[in-house]
Order: C-alpha cells, then structure tokens, then sequence
C-alpha cells in the first residue's frame, strides 16, 4: 500500500529540509521525498497543500495505566489520544499494576499494542522492584523484551547507592536511565509550588530545591558512572543551570520538559482546580522562562506531555488529596504551535526537532526522520487550523486538563504510522 | 435618577413645632400621671421623640424616658430585595413593663413599619399600653393600624411621596409632598 | 457599598467598605445580647446548615447560636474525617445537603480551597468558618469589630501577630482584613513558622519577640499546636514557650493601652501566660461576645438579598 503527501511544506530538521516537496510512502516506510513526485498505480494521494509534513512526532513521557488503571486510560484509548494529538510513537511509563519490572509486563503491553494500538507503543521498564527504590529489577531481561528505558517515573530512587548501581547496570544495554527529580522529604507531599501563592492559598508547597537537590545528584551519578541519564520533566530555573554546567563538563545527561510547564505558573493553581495540580508543581515566571531558554537552546533536549490520566472522582474535591498529573496528548501541539511558534518564540523547525529527531534520538528509537527507508511516520500539521479545547471531546478516557477552553490556531490534522492513516 | 420634583409645601417650621406641641400636650392629658416613655423609630421618629420629650418635660417639669428603635430586623420584605436593609441599632435603656410607651414616627403610611415596631417592642418587654404618633398621617393603610396622636392629616396619591425635614438631619423644619415613582 | 455578594469565603476577595458594612451591622446586632428575649425575625423560615469536617465546639456554637437569634432553623452536620475516609466525597455530601434547599451553608473543612469550591457547585450562600491553613473570615471581622471597640479606630494601628503563622488561617485572614483598613501588620515567630515569601503579603516579618511587640497597639498571640514539635518546626514545647510565650515579665515592655487578644482555644502556660490571659489587657472573652455579633451580621447580609 503506498501514499503520496504532495505539496505540504516538509519540515525535516534531521535531515535539514524545509521546502514545498511531495513525500511518497510504501511499504511502510519512506521511498522518497522530493518535488514533483509521479507516484505508481493504486498510490493513495494527499493533498498537503497549504500544510506542513514532519516526521511522525514522539512522546516519550506518556502513562497509558494498563495494566492495572484501565479505568483511567488503556493502550487502546490512549493510543487513539496520541494519533489525535498527532503523536505516531509513545514510550509508556512502569508505573502500572503490576508494575512493569519483569518481562511478562513487558509482553503484555507489547502485544496489547499489537492487537489495539494505534501507533507505536515503547516501554519503559522500571529501575526497581516494585518501584520500592530497594532492588534492581530484572533489567537485562526487559530489555530483551523491548523496554527501551528504563525509569521508576511517578517516584524517585532516594538511595543514592542503589541508583548508582542500578546505571551502572543497565550501561551494556545502552538504555538510558529516566530520573523523576523529586527529594521526597524535602518535597514532603506539597500539593503546589512553595512560594508565595502557597502561603496565600494556605497550601502545603514544595521548594524547588526538591527538584534541584535530586537533578544535581543525577547528574553527578551519571558523571561517576558514565551512564546516560535523561531528567524527566524538568520544571525550575534551577535544574536548568545544572543541566547546562553537567552538559559543557561533558556528562551525558539530557532532559525534556512538559507543555504545561512551559505554559502555566503556579497562578493558574488559585482557583484550587484540582486540574491544575501536577507533579512537579507549575512553578514562577521565572522558572517558566528558564525552562523555555534551556529548550531553544538544546539544553533540554525534547518536549515530552508526561500524559498523566486521572478518573473524574480523583481530580474532584480537595486540592490537596487530588492525584497529580494532567492529560497532555491532545493538547501538546496545538498549544505549542500557538503559544510558541505562532507567538514568534520558537521557529517551527526547532520544535519539530524537539518534538521527533530528539526524543528518537534520545531512547535510539526508529524515526524522527524522512530520510529514504524510515519508518512511514508522518504528522502533517495546519498552521491555520483553529481549536478550542474541548475535553468533553478527548479520545482518551480523562478529562484532566489545566487547558478546557482554551483557544489557538494550529493543530495536527492527519498523523500516519507506518504508511497507514490512522487520524481522519 | 433625577430629584423628586417638589409639589407643595405642607408644613412650615413654625407649623411643625406648633403641631409637636399639641401632640405633646394630647399625649399628657391622655397619659393622666402614668409612667410615660417615647420611642422613636429611626431615623426621623427618634429625632421627633426627642422634640416632643422636650415639650413634655416643659409642660410637666420632668422629661419621660426616651428611646429609640430599628425595626430592620423585623420588617415584612426582607428576602425580597437585592440587598439587604442597613441595621442600626437599638437603643431602650428602661423597662417596658407598666409603662405607658408612645410610638413616635414621622409619616404613617402602609402601617407595616408600626406593625414591625410592636412585634419588636413585644420582643423587648411587656408595655402596659402601646399608643401611636405621627406628624403626618398620609392614609392608604394596608393593615388595620391607627395612630392615636397626629400632627396633620394629608391625603395622597400612591404617585406622591412625603419628605419630612428637620434641622438635624437635613438644615430646615418642612414637610412637603412630592412627585415620584413608586419605588 | 452594600454587600451584595453570595458567599463569604475569604478576606482577600472582599473590600474595605464591604468590611466596614460587616462591622457597622455586627457593632448593631450587639444589643440582642443584652435582651430577656434574645430573638428578632429577620432570618425567620430561613434554613442554615453547619457543615463541620473538623471537630470545633466554639466556632460552630458561635454560628449556631447567631442563626438561632435571628430566628433561623440552624442544623448541624459533623462529617468526620477527609472524603476519602468517609467514602462519600465532600462535593457529594454537599450536593446532597443542597438538594434539601438550605439557604446559607457554613463549612469548615481542614483542606484549603474547599469552602470556594461549594461556592462554584452550590446555589444557597457559603460561609468559610476555617478552610485548612487558608483562611477563616469570620475571626478576622470579630477581631476588628474588638479592636475597633476598644480603640476608636482601625486606621494607622499597629498589630503585631506571634506564633505559628505557617499554619494559621486566623494570620491569612486578619493580614488581609488589618491591611485592607490601613493598619500596619508585623508577624513574628521562628523562621521555621514563618511562611515562605511572607513579605510580599505586605507585612514586617520579626524574629525577636521584644523587638516585634515593643510599639504594638494589639497583640495577636496564636495556638502553638503540638503536632508542630514533629515535622522539624520547633524542637520543644518548653523553648518555644521560653522564647515566644507572652508573660507579664514581657508585657512590662509593651504599650499600656496595648490590647492582648488571641483566636482560642488558649494554651495557658504555652503562648500566654495565665496572668496575661486574664489580665485587663486581654480582650479575648470580648472578641468570643463579637464572634457572635458578627456571625450574626454575616448571617444577615448572607441569607437575606435575593442573587440578582
């Protein structure tokens, strides 16, 4: 089955495109990119005019709850939310039930995906048993069993000794190690930034030296141990100094950070809706454009949505027992063409890097290219394109959004994995 | 809203002080030697009260007890505005039992401000007799209230409104009818 | 300005004049105290409902006994514990209380944000009577009608507030209240008491006791609670109390118009010394007789107008 995309503007930073061209798929995978492509018999065609082709994007930060929480989100639901929100790959976090720490886990979400998914599913196996943050899981074998990460993300390893071992480990495997930066005792449950919105609000808030002490220790344990470790969700002004003295030293250390944290402050949270609660917590002005600085330039590395589904009953009711995290597939691109790229802070082929060669680069993942025999994932986008945020309207199961009503031009129109259309 | 427009004058300053003195000297009579006490309803009555106090205590040699009401707490229509109603306070620094009180307003009009004036004085205590003046009388009573003592009786239409002055309040002594929309 | 609003859930949404209004009704409704028969029908057929999540006899007595004076049929509602505890979630429960058509509810819950999220979800009136650390309006304004009382005026006063202002919803609300009248505020307390980013709320922070109460006009001494010895605050009952506690040695040093004055329940030996409880500085059993007046006015503005 082959498709031809012609006449969209192809944005391919990887490989240092960006022209009006026609792009032609086959077999599920990229024959060829050029102007004026004639395309053989029985070829779908799309007509892209006006639009803009790019690599399928990747989010590499997603919870997609099954095993476990199918209540809240499944492969299938989620999956759908990612080829809506123009996403053609995710890589899903270990926090589920079971966790995902030995590889009957892994093969359970493998072949889900197979049978449900909408676009490609990567897992991410957990550091620890249990992600009690004592012993090593069983890495070797889930990596076999195609984790391509590995990460106790939803809570942090606190024993410094057994995260050094545990990068240590996992160094043959040439997976990279992903770090929720968050020192639980100095963090102790703050239900928001600490500062001067939590004093108003009389919320118990976490400093941002919570963030900062365990970024700081990452990545002195990456340095010690040459591992590769990736910061998740970086959030503070902070964090994104260290990152930056880590880099020139030369650690291998590298970090995304969320759309919400580059769009909302800890203003937003005011109101005390529970949507707005996430962790780590929105933060100050300032760190909001820190964070922005550091992803212009190269800092942090990729934008990941850390999509965090939540039944309704536990976004609902008091602030401070709400669950933390919000849904960010559906609206991640929209809300970044609009605020970053229509706003003139970011160019559109920047974000596509951080958006797909980045985080495929990061996890060695196919794509994030449309170079001849890449794999046939394709987001095409339209920068005119208006939007409200609807969540009534989401494909995935919750509704947790800091984002309902808000409005936007630009938005993803087609995402297509592997050659096939799988988004109206 | 524009000021209401002026009528008619009813009462000089002099008509208004010789109407007080009659009210004053009818109340006596009437009392015949019982413990008197005037309470004024606020704001005007209380200032009246205090005026005709005055003119009693020329005509007897002694000044009755004299306090003053808010009926806010107890008027008909609350819950049925969009705001609610300034409260002030009350003030009534002797018994009621046995006495002989005498309500003191300035215009007498539905009768539901008088009718809120007794519950509230059935509230504070047990008056042996409660009787009623008012400087002026305007009529369309809505409840079956009658005063015992009044300064002028005027007839009006729902269209007219009665703006009583005095010097405390607003510079002069006049009454005067007026034109303006039902509230 | 007339108070025209639906709820009363914290002193930083309203303004001075609305302030002003509260006091000027509560100093009036003062005299029913002071009657044989303690009732007026203004909030006859009117239904309040109490709504306490946290165990407080005072406060919800306070409210009950103002609703009851003013002819209300008042009902409380004690739900102990956190939704999670109880199963049934807070939203629901008040939902469910809704469906029965009170006209005014009064909540206490120990999470901030809960009284201002029952007003987004509720049509009848909500009254915050203490939402976690964050505020508890009501103190505030009967601390004001008692220092206003006492001192004429509220204006150009200096407060000095002592204790555990972290956890304080009685500190949030009486900042903004003292604020919004023009009186000067300084708190004080270890730094480990003091809430981050306290300043920019507009106040002086001390941490020297002596030096914080030296020109004060009132003093506002708060209730150490004892859980704040675990957690790293303070390291014992018996330093806190020697550093912070307010003793008549302390007092000598103060103002002699200096007004004392504290939220209750009073820890006697702890914050405040007996002798200074009780002492003719201490205005503390007149800001319990105004707590009453001004639940009673709160009630009144409340439950009366019908939302426009």
């Amino acid at each position: 089955m082959s498709l031809l995309i012609k006449g969209g503007r192809v944005v391919d930073p990887a490989n240092g495109l960006d022209a009006v061209s026609d792009v032609l798929v086959a077999d599920g995978a990229i024959v060829k990119v050029g102007k004026g492509l004639k395309a053989p018999e029985g070829t779908e065609a799309v007509d892209a005019k006006g639009k803009v082709v790019c690599p399928g994007l990747i989010d590499i930060h997603v919870h997609l709850r099954e095993p476990g929480y199918e209540y809240k989100e499944t492969i299938a639901s989620g999956t759908r939310a990612a080829a809506a929100g123009g996403f053609t790959a995710v890589a899903c976090m270990a926090n589920t039930l079971p966790v995902n720490d030995n590889r009957s886990v892994t093969d359970f979400i493998l072949a889900k995906a197979r049978v449900e998914g909408v676009v490609r599913v990567y897992p991410i196996g957990a550091v620890t048993r249990g992600l009690k943050g004592q012993e090593l899981a069983e890495m070797a074998e889930l990596a076999e069993a195609g984790c391509v990460a590995f990460s106790d993300d939803g809570k942090c390893v606190m024993n410094a000794e057994i995260y050094r071992r545990a990068m240590e480990y996992a160094l043959p495997f040439g997976t990279p190690i992903i770090s929720h930066a968050e020192d639980e005792h100095l963090a102790h449950s703050g239900a928001m930034h600490e500062g001067l919105v939590s004093t108003e609000l009389g919320l118990l808030g976490q400093p941002w030296a919570a963030e900062d002490v365990m970024v700081a220790r990452d990545i002195l344990l990456a340095e010690l141990t040459g591992a590769h470790v990736h910061i998740a969700h970086v959030s503070t002004a902070g964090a994104v100094r260290l990152l930056r003295e880590g880099k020139a030293r030369g650690v291998r250390v590298t970090a995304e950070v969320t759309p919400h944290h580059l769009l909302l402050t800890d203003d937003a949270v005011r109101d005390y809706d529970p949507n707005t609660k996430v962790a780590p917590p929105l933060r100050t002005k300032r760190d909001v454009e820190a964070v922005l600085e550091g992803l212009l330039d190269g800092t942090i590395d990729c934008i990941a949505t850390d999509h965090a589904p939540h039944e309704l009953s536990q976004k609902e009711g008091e602030f401070g027992e709400c669950a933390n995290g919000v849904v960010g597939l559906e609206t991640a691109v929209p809300l970044l063409l609009d605020r970053l790229v229509r706003a003139g802070l970011m160019d559109l082929p920047t974000l596509v890097q951080r958006l797909s060669p980045g985080p495929a680069r990061l996890l060695n993942l196919p794509g994030g290219s449309l170079a001849q025999g890449a794999p046939g994932d394709i987001t095409v986008l339209d920068l005119e394109r208006a939007w409200t945020v609807e969540p009534s309207r989401f494909r995935s199961r919750a509704r947790n959004t800091p984002f309902a009503g808000f409005t936007g031009t630009g938005a993803p129109v087609m995402t297509i994995v592997g050659g096939k259309v799988v988004t109206a | 809203m524009t000021a209401p427009k002026q009528k008619a004058e009813v009462l000089d300053g002099a008509g208004l002080d010789r109407a007080l003195t009659r009210i004053a000297h009818e109340i006596v009579e009437q009392a015949g030697g019982a413990d008197l006490a005037l309470v004024g309803i606020k704001t005007r009555g209380e200032t009246l009260a205090g005026r005709i106090a005055e003119k009693i205590a020329g005509i007897e040699g002694q000044r009755p007890a004299v306090g003053a009401l808010d009926i806010t707490l107890y008027r008909d229509d609350l819950g049925s505005r969009a705001e609610q109603p300034q409260v002030r306070s009350t003030e009534i620094p002797f018994p009621l039992k046995n006495m002989t009180v005498v309500l003191v307003d300035d215009v007498l009009f539905t009768g539901r401000t008088i009718r809120a004036a007794m519950d509230a004085l059935m509230d504070l205590g047990r008056p042996r007799v409660i009787r009623l003046a008012v400087l002026v009388d305007r009529g369309h009573r809505e409840l079956p209230i009658r005063p015992d003592y009044v300064g002028k009786n005027l007839p009006t239409s729902r269209k007219e409104s009665i703006a009583v002055m005095l010097h405390e309040h607003d510079g002069q002594d006049r009454v005067v009818i007026q034109e303006s929309p039902e509230e | 300005m007339r108070w025209t609003r639906k709820d009363l859930v914290s002193m930083q949404d309203i303004e001075a004049a609305e302030i002003t209004e509260m006091l000027d009704t509560a100093g009036s409704m003062k005299e029913i105290a002071t009657r044989e028969i303690k009732k007026v029908p203004a909030l006859r057929g009117k239904t309040v409902v109490n709504l306490f999540y946290e165990a407080s006899t005072r406060t919800r007595t306070s409210f009950e006994i103002a609703g009851k004076w003013l002819s209300a049929d008042v009902i409380n509602f004690s739900a102990s514990g956190s939704s999670a505890e109880k199963g049934e979630s807070f939203l629901d429960t008040a939902k469910n209380i809704e469906a029965m058509s009170p006209d005014v509810v009064v909540v206490r819950h120990k999470a901030a944000g809960g009284p201002a999220l029952l007003a987004r979800h509720l049509r009848c009136s909500v009254v915050n009577a203490g939402d976690g650390a964050h505020e508890h309006p009501t103190q505030a304004l009967l601390d004001l009608l008692t220092i206003r009382e006492k001192k004429g005026h509220l204006e150009g006063l200096n407060v000095t507030i002592v204790g555990d202002i972290t956890h304080s919803r009685v500190a949030r609300s009486n900042i903004h209240g003292m604020r919004k009248m023009g009186m000067t505020v300084t708190v004080a307390g270890p730094p480990t008491l003091i809430p981050p980013a306290c300043q920019e709320m507009g106040v002086k922070v001390s941490h020297r006791l002596e030096e914080a109460i030296a020109h004060a006009d009132v003093i506002m001494m708060l209730r150490l609670q004892h859980e704040r010895m675990t957690g790293g605050f303070i390291p014992s009952l018996r330093e806190y109390s020697r550093v912070w506690g307010l003793g008549l040695d302390r007092l000598k040093h103060c103002r002699p118009d200096v007004l004392i004055m504290h939220p209750g329940p009073v820890n006697r030996g702890v914050e405040i010394s007996p002798e200074v409880a009780d002492s003719q500085y201490s205005v503390i059993l007149d800001q319990v007789t105004n707590g009453v007046a001004v639940r009673m006015a709160v009630l009144y503005l409340l439950a009366g107008g019908k939302a426009s």
